[in-house]
């Protein structure tokens, strides 16, 4: 099923707080219909990194990055690339649920069509099922569309905002410690529902949590002061990491 | 004596006392403050509602030689020269918040900010200097004879080009409420948390449709708050306003013809208010213009706050 | 569903977000120009038309009458030192002692009362407050005085040194406050003794920006000081002030006079600028300090 060709790959990415360098020099990269989960303790550069795969990171005042990061072949810090190209391809969920408060649950699924200038209702309406379905959010909200999307709970709130990523259809999605601010119950189904989205897409996710990565990631990266120390398939990084910093921080000699 | 080592505790709690009872007094005194000036202006008022009663605010006939006093010319006049002020001070303001809190760099936002602050700091009456000698002969010489030129089927711009006017009454006006209206709709910009600028980036959506979608959607009742405060502020605005109205009680068509405010009958008739009628009917116009300001900044400053609550609710 | 028609949807109509989302940045940077500009207008005009009317009789003379060249604004100027001095002492006690109560007593109903008061009374507009001191002074006094002047001002004051005394106030350690109160003294004294200095360069700040606004104050002068041509003799007379002495010069019908206008123009704003920036640059060290 997988082709040989990685969707994403990253190669000798760096990125800068100022002077600071956050992420050192990092390659790597990801099949198509796979999950990659990005681990190390806090402020070893993993959500820094993450947030280079959309651009996002240079958004901050005095943030930049260097590098090459390839999405099918194509390098998006390449010259004369719109960022805003990118992030349509590469969809993005963040640490804390963040739905526009503005806007009902339908509006913010369907925000990232209109943005593109889709009006037509039947499409729209055909979209944001098909998006709320994918992020097993359906039968909850159907009947509440038009309520706004900040009075569900956490959980609900964080697959609403899955699903305003999947309705524009990206190929890629990214996950900063998705979570991270919820409840054991909600986790375990952002998990299953990960689990089953990399049917269609292929996620990169970052996580504070081993168990989590160690249950639904095919590899697994390990990150320690901005560094990649190590990158492989999750099975051989939990049980047979090659690198000793590695292992002491499986098995929680620090971090 | 810092120690007062030698007192007894029982002294030590009525010196607290003692401290804290006139530090609360001064604060409900100021309640009471509140409550005098509606007291005072209600009492000194009374000789003009006693003779004109409510019609005082809607009959159109401020004459202070015939001493018939009615309002309507000057509320009208407050109206309109404030809706102007509104039309021209709400975008820019918010355009110029923005543009310093989401597009500009660090430094040039502390820079412009800047600037845009020291616009308060300049005094109301060097505005209305410069309102005589720079901004009225621009209106009369440049900008009335243009809309005439072009537009001149419409009433709104007809009439002799004086300068002063209404128009000119509230370009100054929208220049002096911006620094108000734009430090507060900065601040409702940024209490928006970084995430949903976050969210709509990583959608692909443009600055500007971020701007749209992640900020302006969910600051509607900060501005709408913000451009009250604002407004309260043209409404009570004096000086300048009394330079350059042109100082005529008058319902006008024109937006070029002069008029008269609450605020600036008040500094202008001050000095020939000779018969107790004048005086109670212009302590009167300052009544309704405490009530109007009262209610405006009360109601805006509650929906400030109502949204400060609102969102620590939601952590 | 049709993948494909949805991705051709997704990349139409690019190039015209594209051309907004510049055209409105473009706008946006006008605004900040346009909003800029009269501030670049009137200080170009202050300093082109007062500088060159400046001389040294404008702040030694007083007043000449009409078709007298020369004169200055001595009496003014030194009216408004003193109307000022008088008004800080009101403005600075009570407005102090009501930010005290808010930040040390004022976390409950009452307390928020007294904030939103205080914010009311800081948009009442000015020259109402000059109506309010001309009912309750200058009327049972029958005159028009300085200490009717500097009430007015006095009462402007109070919000902005209560509000600025209490964030000020609330930024002093809570463990400065226990600190004292475990060594026996009482909350009063820790209060005025150690919380209150340890906040005293912030409030001065705050006090300094209140001197600054109502020291370009005209419209509540207009009824309560009114004006003078002559040297102050007491504080039951009226008295002279620097922006009142503009307003009557600006509206006159004589060129002579505009030119003093624009003379006292420019001290007025040269004064009213250097205390601000003065404030911010104590602010900036203070929070420098802090870090």
């Amino acid at each position: 099923m997988s082709s040989p060709q990685p969707i994403l790959r990253v190669e000798e990415l760096s990125a800068y707080f100022g002077q600071f360098e956050a992420v050192k020099n990092v390659t790597m990269e990801a099949m198509p219909h796979t999950v990659t989960a990005l681990i190390g303790p806090s402020g070893c550069g993993k959500s820094t990194f993450i947030r280079c795969l959309n651009r996002l990171h240079e958004e901050v005042e005095g943030a930049r990055a260097v590098g090459r990061v390839l999405l099918s072949g194509m390098d998006i810090y390449g010259h004369g690339v719109d960022p805003v190209v990118i992030r349509r391809k590469i969809g993005m969920v963040f640490q804390k649920p963040n739905p526009f408060p503005a806007l009902s649950i339908f509006d913010n699924v369907a925000a990232g069509l209109r943005l593109a200038g889709i009006k037509r209702r039947s499409l729209l309406r055909e979209v944001v099922e098909k998006s709320l379905r994918h992020a097993a959010l359906w039968d909850e909200v159907k009947d509440k569309l038009d309520a706004p999307g900040t009075g569900r709970s956490g959980g609900q709130q964080q697959r609403l905002c899955i699903a305003r990523a999947l309705a524009v259809e990206p190929p890629v999605l990214l996950m900063d410690e998705p979570t991270s601010a919820l409840d054991p119950i909600s986790t375990a189904k952002i998990e299953e529902l990960v689990m089953e989205l990399k049917k269609e897409v292929t996620i990169v996710m970052v996580t504070h949590n081993m168990q989590q990565a160690a249950r639904i990631s095919d590899k697994t990266a390990f990150f320690l002061l901005g560094e990649l120390v190590e990158f492989g398939d999750t099975s051989t990084v939990f049980t047979v990491p090659k690198e000793e910093r590695t292992e002491r921080y499986i098995t929680g000699k620090f971090g | 004596m810092l120690l007062g080592s030698s007192k007894l505790p029982a002294d030590l709690h009525k010196g607290d006392r003692r401290f804290r009872i006139l530090v609360t007094l001064s604060a409900l005194s100021l309640l009471a403050l509140l409550v005098a000036i509606g007291f005072f202006l209600l009492k000194g008022s009374l000789p003009a509602i006693q003779k004109f009663g409510f019609s005082f605010l809607w009959t159109s006939k401020w004459d202070p030689i015939q001493e018939i006093f009615g309002a309507m010319p000057l509320i009208y006049g407050t109206v309109i020269s404030s809706l102007l002020a509104m039309m021209m001070a709400v975008p820019v303001s918010v355009g110029v918040a923005l543009y310093l809190n989401e597009v500009a760099p660090r430094w040039l936002g502390k820079i412009a900010g800047f600037l845009v602050e020291m616009l308060a700091a300049i005094p109301s009456v060097v505005y209305g200097l410069w309102g005589i000698f720079v901004l009225a002969p621009l209106i009369r010489t440049v900008v009335q004879p243009w809309l005439q030129a072009h537009f001149g089927f419409i009433p709104l711009f007809q009439g002799p080009a004086y300068g002063v006017g209404m128009m000119t009454a509230g370009i100054i006006l929208a220049i002096m409420i911006t620094p108000t209206i734009c430090s507060l709709s900065r601040e409702v910009f940024r209490a928006i948390p970084r995430g949903q600028r976050e969210a709509a980036m990583a959608l692909g959506a443009t600055k500007w449709e971020t701007m749209v979608i992640a900020v302006l959607r969910s600051s509607t009742t900060g501005l709408f708050g913000a451009s009250l405060l604002g407004l309260g502020r043209a409404v009570g605005e004096t000086m300048a306003v009394t330079m350059v109205i042109g100082n005529r009680a008058e319902i006008a068509a024109s937006l070029f013809a002069p008029s008269q405010t609450m605020a600036s009958v008040l500094a202008n008739e001050y000095a020939e208010a000779s018969s107790d009628l004048h005086l109670a009917a212009l302590i009167g116009v300052g009544l309704t213009l405490f009530a109007v300001t009262f209610v405006m900044n009360g109601a805006a400053r509650l929906m400030m706050m109502g949204l400060d609550r609102h969102r620590k609710g939601h952590g | 569903m049709k993948s494909g028609s949805l991705h051709r949807y997704l990349s139409q109509g690019y190039r015209r977000r594209k051309v907004v989302d510049f055209g409105m940045r473009v706008v946006l940077a006008c605004m900040v120009a346009l909003a800029v500009m009269p501030l670049g207008s009137v200080l170009a005009m202050v300093i082109q038309k007062g500088l060159p009317a400046l001389s040294f009789s404008f702040f030694t003379q007083l007043p000449k009458p009409v078709g007298e060249i020369g004169g200055g604004m001595a009496n003014a100027l030194v009216g408004t030192l003193i109307l000022v001095a008088m008004a800080s002492v009101i403005g600075i006690i009570w407005g102090g002692l009501i930010g005290i109560y808010l930040s040390e007593f004022g976390k409950g109903k009452l307390g928020s009362i007294i904030r939103f008061a205080t914010d009311l009374l800081g948009s009442v507009p000015s020259i109402v407050i000059g109506l309010f001191v001309y009912t309750l002074v200058v009327m049972p006094m029958k005159q028009f005085s300085a200490l009717a002047g500097a009430i007015a001002l006095g009462i402007l004051m109070i919000p902005t040194v209560a509000r600025s005394t209490e964030e000020l106030l609330k930024l002093v350690p809570q463990h400065i406050r226990e600190a004292g109160l475990a060594l026996g003294l009482p909350r009063w004294k820790v209060i005025l003794f150690l919380v209150l200095r340890g906040a005293m360069s912030g409030i001065i700040t705050g006090v300094l920006l209140a001197v600054a606004r109502v020291a370009g104050e005209t419209a509540p002068l207009l009824f309560t000081a009114l004006g003078n041509q002559y040297w102050q003799r007491g504080i039951t007379e009226p008295i002279a002030s620097l922006p009142v002495q503009i307003y009557t010069y600006a509206i006159s019908p004589f060129e002579e006079w505009h030119r003093m206008a624009w003379a006292g123009a420019f001290v007025l704003v040269a004064v009213v600028f250097a205390m601000n920036l003065a404030s911010r640059f104590l602010m900036r060290g203070q929070l420098l300090a802090r870090e």
